[in-house]
């Protein structure tokens, strides 16, 4: 056992770079954002911003914004499930896996404005898919009785889509490699069926990294702006949009009102990683 | 005496208190610049020492102090505009003569910007050599920048021919061009022209009614509301009714979201779009393919302004003030004229007989702006303030 003075562990040195980076970045600005909610105009502390997130107009915004999350966290999550795991399992040629992974990479982090301008020059209204249908089936999807549009909810929500089953993939690949073949074999030794297999072990496993990637994807739905504003030019109530109203708008001189808003999504989130402690728990018990 | 000019003496009279506040809001933005940059200070601090140290620009333009102008904004050598559409009122001949005429490079940035953004802008990059030397916004936000002490005073050489009502008599702002609302839209696409608001909402149009933004920051699309409103039954002074047209444009499905660009005029995206009629015009000559047709609507004519404002801060402050001169002399104003936008100072220009007559005959014929209305400046405060609470309730955000 060393005896005398304990050496500092230098190995920390490592990190201070990151730990800087993430104070400068991302802690300091947040305290700024949660500190500016609770001031008015003149500096003075008030509660009266928060008061004013309450009004119908931004409970709307928040609605909309958690039930878009909501579906494209669950059908990105659930869809993407699949695909990894039709990709990634043994049976599958090797180049079909590194294919699908590279190109994940690539469209995960396709958004913003590149890609609601593509979906518009897809499916909105003078689309090449909306006039391919038009012309082989004769259906115009934005009239009766479609009726989509690129511009509202449903069309958001399948751009969305597109960065979500990505990102879905990229996360969930490395469990899906740790299903043991092994596992599989043993189950259908002892008789399971594929479903009963599924139900009784290969998803329990899975669990905890299913639920947090759709976490991830919930967050980053929630937070998504340049794409949403390029494809409806703010003509659905989202809580990024009425924020970016505030500072690219005439609508209010207050800021904090935005600041605000800006807590109230990272309340939303706060909620959500408590929703998501006490499942996380639940799918690890069988590990414990 | 005139009563700008009485104002103009008082505010000469006040020229060293102006100074003395200008000085201090350099070294203010110089402190600003350092605050912001944690790494970048020293270059950022040295170069606004440099900009107080220089000459301070003028604050008038006269015949005499020209040539000095000129030859500090050549020493400049550059200007930063913002949110200037090159086929805006023929902004992108105005920046190409411009650059010829005085040698002095300029960048424009963010062409699709809307007056808001323009605002927006001179805050967020103060101190910062991109920032916005001169911006061109309407007269809402020209208002609300100056209020927030965005802009430097100037009066150009020809301050004296801009009508009163298009002018900040203490030197902030000044309009240049004006036009009315129109509705534009593509005859190839469109079987049976709109002629009016009422128009709009038939079924025919549905998925194909543009605006020029969004109400809540582009002053074309506020305009717009004007001049729903107006063919509604409101008034100047009562822009609702316009909202709820706008709603029921909505409703029916004949409304789009989708902001009009020359890219979407192009791509038939929006194949009707409301927006001022120096905008509609060029695009007839732009997209010939596209057949636009442009008409004035019958039951509702509402013209508007846009006004030029130095920034207070502007990294290029003399090459700022030789632009506002050259858009208000009779060539800049001329220029503007080709691009189909009534000058700020056409009247007198028309009376000195400066004007070549194909271009008054190229104009839109004085009959159908006859009915034109603008509105004051407290008219279009309140209606602004209406739009800011109603439409994100009657329309989404």
């Amino acid at each position: 056992m060393k005896t005398g003075r304990r050496r500092l562990p230098l190995a920390w040195l490592g990190a201070v770079p990151f730990f800087l980076y993430a104070l400068l970045f991302l802690f300091i600005p947040a305290a700024s954002i949660i500190a500016g909610a609770f001031k008015d105009a003149k500096g003075h502390r008030t509660l009266s911003n928060i008061h004013q997130v309450f009004q119908s107009q931004y409970i709307d915004a928040f609605r909309t914004s958690i039930e878009i999350s909501v579906v494209t966290a669950l059908l990105g999550g659930a869809v993407g499930l699949a695909i990894a795991y039709a990709a990634l399992r043994e049976g599958t040629p090797r180049w079909i896996r590194s294919g699908m992974t590279t190109f994940s990479g690539v469209a995960a982090n396709f958004g913003g404005i590149p890609l609601a301008f593509a979906f518009i020059a897809t499916l909105g209204s003078v689309g090449i898919a909306t006039q391919f249908i038009d012309n082989v089936f004769g259906v115009n999807i934005y009239n009766s009785p479609v009726n989509f549009a690129i511009w509202s909810k449903t069309g958001v929500e399948i751009t969305y889509l597109y960065f979500q089953m990505p990102l879905m993939i990229l996360v969930i690949a490395p469990a899906i490699d740790g299903l043991r073949r092994e596992w599989r074999e043993a189950a259908s030794n002892l008789g399971a069926s594929s479903w009963q297999y599924w139900r009784h072990v290969g998803l329990p496993i899975l669990m905890p990294s299913i639920l947090g990637a759709m976490i991830l994807l919930f967050g980053n739905s929630f937070a998504a702006y340049a794409t949403a504003y390029g494809l409806t030019s703010g003509a659905i109530p989202l809580v990024p949009i009425v924020i970016g109203n505030f500072y690219t708008g005439d609508v209010l001189s207050n800021p904090h009102l935005a600041q605000a808003l800006a807590f109230g999504m990272f309340v939303v989130l706060g909620a959500m990683m408590l929703l998501y402690v006490p499942l996380q728990r639940r799918a690890s018990r069988w590990s414990r | 005496m005139e009563d700008y000019e009485a104002q103009e003496q008082e505010f000469w009279a006040k020229l060293e208190e102006s100074e003395f506040s200008r000085s201090s809001m350099l070294r203010r933005s110089a402190a600003a610049a350092l605050g912001l940059t944690i790494l970048g200070g020293a270059p950022s601090l040295a170069a606004a020492a440099r900009r107080a140290g220089a000459a301070a620009p003028p604050l008038k333009g006269t015949a005499a102090n020209m040539a000095a102008l000129v030859a500090a904004a050549k020493k400049e050598g550059h200007l930063n505009v913002i949110a200037l559409p090159p086929d805006w009122a023929n902004y992108g001949e105005i920046i190409s003569t411009f650059s010829k005429k005085y040698g002095i490079g300029i960048t424009s940035d963010n062409p699709d910007g809307s007056s808001a953004q323009e605002n927006q802008a001179i805050v967020s990059l103060k101190g910062d050599p991109r920032a916005p030397d001169v911006v061109d916004v309407g007269p809402s936000f020209a208002v609300s920048g100056t209020v927030q002490g965005l802009y430097g005073k100037y009066f150009n050489s020809n301050f004296a021919t801009i009508p009163r009502a298009m002018k900040d008599t203490r030197g902030y702002w000044t309009g240049d061009y004006w036009g009315a609302i129109s509705i534009g839209y593509n005859a190839s696409l469109i079987s049976t022209p709109p002629k009016s608001f009422a128009d709009l909402l038939k079924p025919e149009y549905k998925n194909k009614v543009a605006l020029n933004g969004s109400p809540l920051t582009s002053n074309s699309a506020v305009s717009g509301v004007f001049a729903a409103a107006l063919a509604n039954g409101g008034s100047l002074s009562n822009v609702a009714p316009g909202i709820d047209w706008f709603a029921k444009c909505k409703s029916v499905g004949n409304f789009i979201p989708v902001q009009t660009t020359p890219q979407t005029v192009a791509s038939g995206q929006t194949p009707i779009s409301i927006d001022w009629d120096y905008n509609n015009f060029a695009y007839v000559k732009e997209f010939p393919s596209a057949k636009w047709t442009v008409t004035i609507p019958s039951d509702g004519v509402y013209g508007g302004y846009y006004c030029q404002a130095i920034n207070a801060t502007a990294p290029h402050p003399n090459a700022a003030r030789l632009w506002e001169e050259f858009l208000y002399s009779d060539q800049g104003q001329i220029l503007f004229l080709k691009g189909y936008a009534h000058p700020a100072r056409f009247t007198d220009m028309n009376g000195r007989k400066v004007i070549p007559k194909a271009l008054i005959n190229a104009l839109p014929s004085g009959a159908l702006y006859s009915k034109v209305k603008f509105a004051s400046l407290g008219q279009i405060t309140a209606a602004k303030a209406t739009i800011n609470t109603q439409w994100p309730a009657k329309m989404g955000a």
